[in-house]
């Protein structure tokens, strides 16, 4: 007796994970049949997948918004992360349709593994300033400033867009910071400036702005100069090519200029 | 005598092995992505070796700040019983549970430069901000509960019975400590403290968030693996099976000193209490 009822709710327990896959496979059929793959024009829907860059992640949120008011039946999934982040993801083959990367390196890497369809186009730049905490306790009104000695400074480690970025600013200033953290993102700079951990970080001028009334920026005329250029391109591993070439086009066009402006970006 | 295997229905079977599987394949694959030819350049550079060595040094700092805080508070929530107690070992435990970069969070609003605790600390002189301290305070904050947690099990697993004849027999409260109680959860101590270290080497989020990212001053090896799988995937595989390499020595130590559900801990304590009787 006792031996049966263990029996029928093994079954049962078996059954939950069956029960689940099945949800998952109907649900992703259902993403699949989605009507409007047509290859060119304007689509009419059709569910896309956009990975973008971590300081992309207010206008192309907004912009996303705009794209499926403009086109019916449209839906835009965001997947906002550090640009070499979302190209390794994208090289071991996870699902995407648009890939908008904060540098052309990140770029390039997703490029070698074949995965663009089409050349990438650039669509927006960003230059870097200085954050301060709102009060300016160190009184950083420069980046010679941030460079003198006992000021805390965090800047991005080289090993990221954002920190190569700051070490070319260096080079062009001739200003030799000693940093006292180097962090894996612009986030985490801003993080520890904003908590005033740190009297002073260098990130994007769009990273200022969007962090509002947590930190001061300090404009870095000399550092004009250093410009990172944002690429955006649609995959080939995409099952709604025409979708994702719209949104393409509609990033690149006038649309996403107005909304990339507004948040800081530079025109391309 | 030998010990029949109970036996169990089939599917509990299968479930195990989907469960082992789903440890162990991750690892298996990860194995199979390291550039054998390059692996000692590659776990052996400046920076690896500074970030390896970074990690083994706080961890080492935050398990004895572990063991020193530890051991007392195990002790108050296995040997004592006071109103509130059931939430306090609670609020004793949540670190095991919360994600690690809730706790850099708190830590940074507890001893960072504006935190609770930053204004005093810098009339005292004392400057956490991005220093080695602040990731010696991350990691035993994370790796506390582990300490408590084994050795309150352990205390109370062996009760008090040895204690109270040692205190009849004359012995003083701190030789009844000393001589008694902590020779029999000695093997939960030092279990406690191995992945109480484990626990220290891993942590990473709290870390992150509170004390910064610096070669040789804050730049633990788990930080560095997550640096370095921006632009050198290679370089983070090589020096993530180092961490896993160390992660099973570490696990099979501790498992080691307490079999599961083995006696060790049970351990006759006769001659120890006989001893705590004589001393003075």
């Amino acid at each position: 007796m006792i031996r049966m009822r263990l029996l029928t709710r093994g079954r049962r327990l078996l059954l939950l994970p069956a029960a689940v896959l099945v949800v998952l496979g109907v649900s992703a059929c259902g993403a699949d049949g989605a009507p409007g793959d047509d290859a060119t024009g304007d689509s009419d829907g059709g569910s896309i997948t956009v990975f973008a860059a971590a300081s992309l992640k207010e206008p192309f949120t907004a912009l996303a918004e705009q794209f499926e008011d403009a086109h019916p039946g449209a839906e835009v999934t965001l997947n906002f992360a550090g640009s070499s982040d979302l190209a390794t993801q994208l090289v071991e083959g996870a699902p995407a349709d648009v890939f908008a990367s904060a540098d052309e390196s990140t770029m390039e890497s997703v490029r070698r593994a074949e995965l663009l369809d089409g050349e990438p186009i650039t669509f927006a730049t960003n230059t870097l300033q200085l954050a301060v905490p709102p009060d300016n306790p160190a009184g950083i009104a420069s980046l010679d400033d941030a460079a003198r000695p006992g000021v805390k400074t965090v800047v991005c480690a080289v090993q990221v867009p954002c920190g190569a970025a700051a070490a070319r600013v260096e080079e062009a200033t001739d200003v030799e910071l000693t940093p006292v953290s180097e962090e894996s993102s612009v986030t985490d700079v801003l993080g520890k400036v904003s908590s005033g951990e740190a009297d002073a970080g260098l990130v994007y001028v769009t990273d200022v702005r969007a962090a509002g009334e947590a930190v001061l920026g300090i404009a870095l005329p000399e550092a004009a100069d250093v410009v990172n250029s944002y690429p955006i391109a649609a995959l080939t591993g995409s099952q709604e090519s025409g979708a994702a070439r719209d949104f393409v086009d509609f990033v690149v066009g006038d649309d996403g200029r107005a909304v990339l402006e507004a948040a800081g970006f530079g025109a391309p | 005598m030998e010990l029949t295997a109970v036996r169990l229905p089939r599917w509990v079977l299968v479930l195990a092995a989907v469960g082992a599987l789903f440890v162990v394949l991750p690892l298996v694959a990860m194995a199979l992505r390291v550039d054998w030819p390059h692996f000692v350049p590659l776990v052996t550079s400046e920076s690896a070796r500074a970030a390896l060595l970074l990690s083994l040094r706080t961890s080492l700092a935050a398990t004895a700040l572990c063991v020193v805080f530890g051991v007392p508070m195990a002790l108050v929530l296995a040997r004592t019983s006071f109103r509130g107690q059931r939430i306090l070992r609670s609020l004793v435990l949540l670190p095991l549970v919360l994600p690690p970069v809730v706790g850099g969070i708190a830590l940074l609003y507890t001893f960072g430069r504006r935190g609770l605790l930053g204004g005093t600390l810098e009339t005292l002189g004392v400057d956490i901000a991005f220093s080695t301290t602040a990731v010696v305070l991350s990691q035993a904050f994370v790796a506390l509960p582990f300490l408590v947690l084994s050795l309150e099990g352990a205390l109370r697993t062996v009760g008090t019975r040895y204690e109270a004849v040692g205190a009849t027999l004359g012995a003083s409260r701190w030789t009844v400590l000393r001589r008694v109680t902590l020779p029999l959860v000695l093997p939960a101590l030092v279990s406690g403290a191995v992945l109480s270290f484990a626990r220290a080497l891993g942590e990473f989020g709290a870390t992150l968030t509170f004390a910064g990212s610096l070669e040789g001053t804050t730049r633990t090896l788990p930080l560095e693996i997550y640096l370095q799988r921006e632009t050198d995937p290679d370089a983070a595989v090589a020096l993530s099976l180092i961490l896993v390499v160390v992660a099973i020595l570490v696990v099979g130590a501790a498992h080691r000193v307490r079999p599961l559900g083995g006696p060790a801990t049970a351990r006759p304590p006769a001659p120890a209490v006989r001893r705590a009787a004589g001393a003075p």
